[in-house]
């Protein structure tokens, strides 16, 4: 049985709309823990455009994805946010009452969360593995078709083969070799994404005769009940030739999906979350959403406006966390108690 | 003004006409061009704008830069004609350009 922890605040979310939020909130002296499913923070910027430059982040002529978000994340560490990385958030509970909201969080990990307020931050919905166009994949999938590698031990014994030329591909590939029977390793060209050293490493096995490096694609898959016995190899113009395998693990980088916040009792418009423009709260009084997954007239999917929304959300926030505290407008540049805070005092 | 026809899965013709210094994938959001999601806006870091060139227009169109090969690992059905329509730039030297878009994109 998991702990809960018990916190001010969980964010759905490690974007960019999330990041500065905690720094809102920070100043506010509220705690904060953020869930994101991606290995690390910085949701599009840091997993789409780490090395694109960004012209329209204010003060910044021009900073990169990674650059931005390495930043954020030093102007928010003065106040030890909690990075819960690897874990989708799958139920989001309603516990008290419109004037006293508490609620329960719930992750794909096990993990649970009580807070007092929620905020979605969760951009364009969760980074998930693409599928690839195979008819009937879906059949085989969590029985001998992964698009993630939990266990290994999954992998022990079996023919197993991997298809894609990035890291992920590459990594698994060296990292199963031990312990499968044999490895295929399938991508539709002969160049790869991968860091040169796993690439080098790859072909050596691939030249002692280890590893079995085919150029092409699969097109299709046989097999019973779920349990997987070949895959159907194409390369170029030539006719499928089948590959005898008991495991199939397809790596084509990933896209954003809603997935379980539509379970949450929000309303949404077109797999957005309206809120008003005033505190971007939802019809469920103590649950935010900023950033690109909210809408009202006028929403731009902007940064920028993600920082705003964050900003005003947090006042609000407040007022559920300190239901009889009063809130003083204050500014960084001249508050000594802020200051303190921030450490810088 | 270029013209370009973009023939969708099913084979239906799309006639467009395009700006200079533009991209086909611009084209094909401004005209709402089906089967093309273009999600990342054109900053070769999504392949849902992926397009099949058509063989006349290949040598025309130029070669995808090595980024563009390493998001064409991510599209579906890839075959040697396979562009990213937001890294295909338009000048009166592709005049006539006919492209084909995958069933799907992502
Ligand atoms: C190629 C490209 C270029 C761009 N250029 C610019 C630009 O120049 N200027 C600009 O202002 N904007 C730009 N944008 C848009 C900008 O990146 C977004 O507006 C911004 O990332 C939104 O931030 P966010 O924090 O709201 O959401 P995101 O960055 O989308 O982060 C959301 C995070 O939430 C996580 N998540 C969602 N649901 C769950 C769940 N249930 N459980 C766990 N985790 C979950 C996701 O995995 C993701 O990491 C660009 C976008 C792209 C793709
Ligand atoms: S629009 Fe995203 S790669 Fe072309």
């Amino acid at each position: 049985m998991v702990d809960n922890i018990e916190t001010d605040v969980v964010i759905v979310g490690a974007g960019p709309s999330a990041l500065f939020t905690v720094f809102e909130l920070g100043l506010l002296d509220i705690k904060v823990h953020l869930i994101d499913i991606l290995p690390r923070a910085g949701g599009q910027c840091s997993e789409l455009y780490p090395e694109k430059p960004i012209y329209d982040i204010p003060g910044h002529p021009t900073i990169t994805g990674a650059g931005l978000i390495d930043n954020l994340l030093a102007q928010i560490e003065p106040f030890h946010p909690t990075f819960h990385f690897n874990q989708l958030v799958t139920e989001l509970e309603t516990l008290g009452t419109p004037e006293a909201p508490a609620f329960r969080v719930k992750t794909d990990a096990g993990a649970t969360f009580t807070a007092k307020a929620v905020i979605v931050a969760a951009g364009g919905g969760s980074f998930q593995p693409k599928k690839p166009p195979i008819e009937g994949i879906e059949l085989y999938e969590d029985k001998s078709v992964f698009y993630a590698v939990r266990k290994m031990e999954e992998f022990r014994d079996k023919n197993v083969i991997i298809v894609g030329g990035g890291d992920s591909a590459l990594d698994w590939t060296l990292n199963l070799h031990p312990i499968a029977k044999r490895i295929t390793l399938v991508h539709r060209r002969d160049d790869f994404r991968a860091a040169p050293h796993s690439v080098n490493a790859m072909r050596e096995l691939v030249a002692a005769g280890k590893l079995d490096l085919r150029i092409g694609q699969i097109v299709g898959l046989s097999g019973d009940d779920g349990e997987l016995s070949g895959a159907h190899f194409k390369a170029g113009k030539e006719d499928a030739v089948v590959i005898a395998a008991e495991r199939l693990i397809p790596f084509f980088g990933l896209t954003m999906k809603l997935g379980p916040i539509a379970d949450w009792g929000l309303n949404l418009n077109e797999n957005l979350i309206p809120v008003d423009t005033a505190q971007f709260e939802t019809n469920v009084p103590g649950i935010f959403a900023i950033g690109d997954i909210n809408f009202y007239p006028g929403k731009l999917k902007l940064i920028l406006c993600g920082f705003h929304e964050g900003s005003l959300a947090a006042q609000k926030v407040h007022r559920y966390v300190y239901p009889d505290k009063k809130l003083t407008f204050q500014y960084t540049t001249s508050s000594t108690n802020l200051q303190k805070k921030l450490g810088v005092q | 003004m270029v013209h370009i026809t973009f023939i969708d899965s099913s084979g239906e013709k799309r006639p467009v006409e395009a700006e200079e210094g533009s991209t086909v994938m611009e084209a094909a959001i401004r005209n709402s061009i089906p089967e093309i999601t273009a999600e990342c806006g054109g900053a070769c870091a999504c392949a849902t704008c992926h397009v099949y060139v058509d063989e006349a227009f290949v040598p025309l169109t130029g070669e995808a830069s090595p980024q563009e090969e390493d998001m064409l690992d991510f599209a579906y059905a890839v075959q040697p004609n396979s562009r990213l329509a937001c890294q295909i730039k338009i000048g009166p030297e592709v005049e006539g350009l006919i492209v084909t878009t995958p069933a799907r994109q992502g």
